[in-house]
């Protein structure tokens, strides 16, 4: 006989969306039909072999998974501590995680009829992945980006209209990720019948924060599977970068009821939590509503949204999803945060030691590796998740290293 | 003292009950608060009755409006920039209620603010100053314990939007926990775009009187007189939102500051879309 854990942390979300406060559907009228309908839709294609075994091809021969589980000898060796494997999605085609789950909204997109596609991006890797995607299965793509990351993240902008899709600069806000959703958001509302929205990550109305998350746990199903043939058990500690937190929730999200597994967050610090520049919603923020979910944010006390600072485009965003904010209210995952300094020099280390260049998001994860693996010892286990490579951050790196390429 | 509810009437039914009894529609008018500063949004409110608005949507400013067009969004950052919060929001509300006791006033805008102020000492403040209903268009139905059930609670109107999506499958649940007026949007989109055919009013209207005898507000792209009389022929009110602000916008110096023309370019406007709305029906 089997049957959920009363106590099992992966039941959620509940009927209306909702990880405990958190979550929900707070949209405009004009788009409830639809979002009610993507429910449903979704929900069949979840249960439908088909869909799988479709979603399971593309994942395979278009995206290259499964990613390798990689041991990280000579990073272990200069840490002295716990053994680091690293879970490698940096090696997905289009060199992030981002893919994993447009391949599977794309798929559910065509399932519904719709005929136009639209995203946001932040460092452009959610946008390459979705151009990517549209352009294999032949619709018509526009990706809203930030005037703010179409400048430092140009290698990303090329590839997007390589791709054919159309790159629509948003000069409005911030001029950042969060600007780029709300207008992704008011073209969705405008174009609600045709058009199909591919959300980057876990957050956004219910469906999509489960959604994401089922699509990207690819990451954290395999890892399992590899460490146990590789190690024979399971890590101590689960670590990766969370900007929204697809990446995060993907590799956590099969491990949260293992309960000997530690897992850790981390958050983009910007120039430091307290310089007040920093993308670290969870950490210094409070319970609010944006973007259709009540989640962590960063504003001030009359609800304003401040604008998030991270070197890293990908967590340059004020918010997070929803389902990270319950797991840190329970308390089952640790949230901490990184520096802009420490995620560089975590960048130049792996990339001198292991010859990856990992992107700034999982430099941030990298990090936080550096301050707990010489902590921990020899026959204990880290995975953390190293979700993007970083050629399309070579440019910000040597303004930052003060290097003119 | 509050007069939001006399003789169990409140004063939104009050106004399109005097409207019936007049045989015309009602113009609504939309401002945001603290547009382009505090000051300036003070004098524009209390002319905009004598203009000839019958309603007044007053815009509770946010960061992130992301169902309005540039016109709104850059009315709400202008206001921001001008110090602007929701304290102030109500107070002008107090203001104007202290020399206007009949214009209805309702508050439009985003949740979290209102969120943050908290749901219960925002709904008293706002009944308080004065209020008499909220438009909050990121509380859909699916979401109505969090302010729309407390509101209605409070004696004040929740007032939903409708839109071209809203079928005959959707109206019910959007009509329920309702009061005052319904808002039809008239086109899918953001504030200030597009705007709806006759024929499409028209069908959507009959569509709405299906689910709810409320009177029916039509907005989202009406700019000038004629457009709000075609609609004021169909609906119980014209609502008027972008074409406001960008007149407030156009009114400014070079240093985005109030001028003397700022009032006067409202309220000419509004008496032009007035006078559309009044005579649509002779």
């Amino acid at each position: 006989m089997t049957s959920t854990p009363v106590n099992s942390y992966r039941t959620l979300p509940d009927q209306d969306g909702h990880f405990g406060n958190y979550g929900g559907r707070f949209v405009a009228e004009t788009l409830m039909p639809l979002i009610l309908e993507l429910e449903q839709a979704w929900k069949d294609a979840k249960n439908d072999p088909e869909f799988q075994k479709e979603l399971d091809y593309y994942l395979k021969y278009y995206v290259g998974r499964p990613s390798p589980l990689y041991f990280a000898e000579r990073l272990t060796d200069h840490f002295g501590g716990a053994k680091i494997y690293f879970k490698r999605d940096e090696l997905n085609h289009t060199g992030a995680h981002k893919i994993n789950n447009c391949i599977g909204q794309i798929l559910l997109a065509k399932r519904m009829g719709k005929t136009r596609i639209i995203a946001e991006t932040g460092a452009g890797q959610h946008g390459v992945a979705t151009a990517t995607v549209c352009a294999r299965f032949g619709l018509p793509c526009t990706v809203y980006m930030g005037a703010k990351d179409i400048k430092r993240q140009s290698p990303n902008v090329f590839r997007m209209r390589l791709l054919g899709a159309e790159v629509k600069p948003v000069s409005s806000g911030s001029r950042s990720l969060k600007d780029a959703m709300n207008e992704a958001l008011r073209d969705w509302v405008t174009n609600v019948e045709d058009t199909f929205y591919i959300i980057g990550t876990a957050a956004g109305p219910h469906p999509y924060p489960e959604m994401v998350r089922d699509f990207q746990c690819v990451i954290g199903n395999e890892a399992k599977q590899q460490i146990l043939e590789a190690e024979g058990r399971l890590p101590d500690m689960l670590i990766a970068a969370i900007g929204g937190g697809s990446n995060a929730i993907g590799l956590f999200h099969p491990f949260l009821d293992d309960k000997d597994v530690a897992i850790t967050g981390v958050e983009a610090a910007g120039h430091g939590v307290h310089t007040g520049k920093h993308a670290a919603s969870l950490t210094a923020g409070a319970p609010g509503v944006l973007h259709g979910n009540r989640t962590y944010l960063l504003m001030d006390d009359d609800g304003q949204i401040k604008e998030a600072d991270s070197i890293s485009a990908g967590l340059d965003y004020p918010g997070i999803g929803p389902e990270h904010a319950w797991l840190k209210d329970i308390g089952r995952v640790d949230y901490v945060s990184i520096t802009d300094r420490e995620a560089l020099d975590a960048f130049k280390l792996c990339s001198e030691l292991e010859g990856i260049i990992p992107a700034l998001e999982p430099s941030h994860a990298l990090a936080h590796v550096a301050k707990v693996a010489p902590k921990m010892s020899p026959d204990q286990i880290i995975i953390v998740n190293v979700c993007g490579r970083g050629d399309k951050d070579i440019f910000t790196v040597a303004e930052a290293l003060g290097v003119e390429l | 003292m509050t007069d939001t509810i006399i003789g169990g009437q409140t004063r939104i039914t009050r106004r399109f009950d005097k409207l019936r009894a007049e045989g015309r529609a009602g113009l609504v008018t939309f401002i945001t608060a603290g547009d382009p500063d505090p000051e300036t949004s003070f004098e524009i409110l209390k002319q905009l009755p004598a203009a000839g608005a019958d309603v007044i949507e007053l815009g509770m400013p946010f960061t992130d409006p992301m169902a309005d067009g540039p016109a709104i969004q850059e009315a709400s950052n202008r206001a921001l920039a001008a110090g602007m919060h929701m304290r102030k929001t109500l107070s002008l509300v107090r203001g104007f209620r202290d020399q206007d006791h009949d214009t209805p006033i309702i508050l439009m805008g985003y949740y979290n603010p209102i969120y943050i102020y908290g749901v219960e000492a925002f709904l008293e403040d706002a009944r308080n100053a004065g209020v008499d209903g909220l438009i909050v268009v990121d509380l859909p139905p699916e979401e109505d314990a969090e302010l729309c059930v407390p509101t209605v609670n409070k004696g004040l109107s929740f007032i939903r939007l409708t839109t071209p999506t809203s079928d005959d499958k959707r109206l019910p649940k959007l009509v329920k926990n309702t009061s005052g007026f319904v808002y039809y949007v008239s086109v899918a989109g953001v504030t200030g775009a597009g705007s709806a055919s006759n024929a499409q009013i028209v069908e959507a209207m009959s569509r709405l009187r299906r689910h709810t005898d409320l009177p029916i507000a039509v907005g989202f792209g009406i700019k000038n007189a004629d457009q709000a009389a075609d609609v004021a022929k169909q609906a119980d009110a014209a609502v008027v939102g972008s074409a406001i602000v960008s007149k407030i916008a156009e009114s400014l110096d070079e240093n985005g500051k109030a001028t003397d023309k700022t009032a006067s370019m409202v309220t000419d406007l509004v008496r032009e879309l007035a006078d559309g709305v009044r005579n649509a029906r002779k």
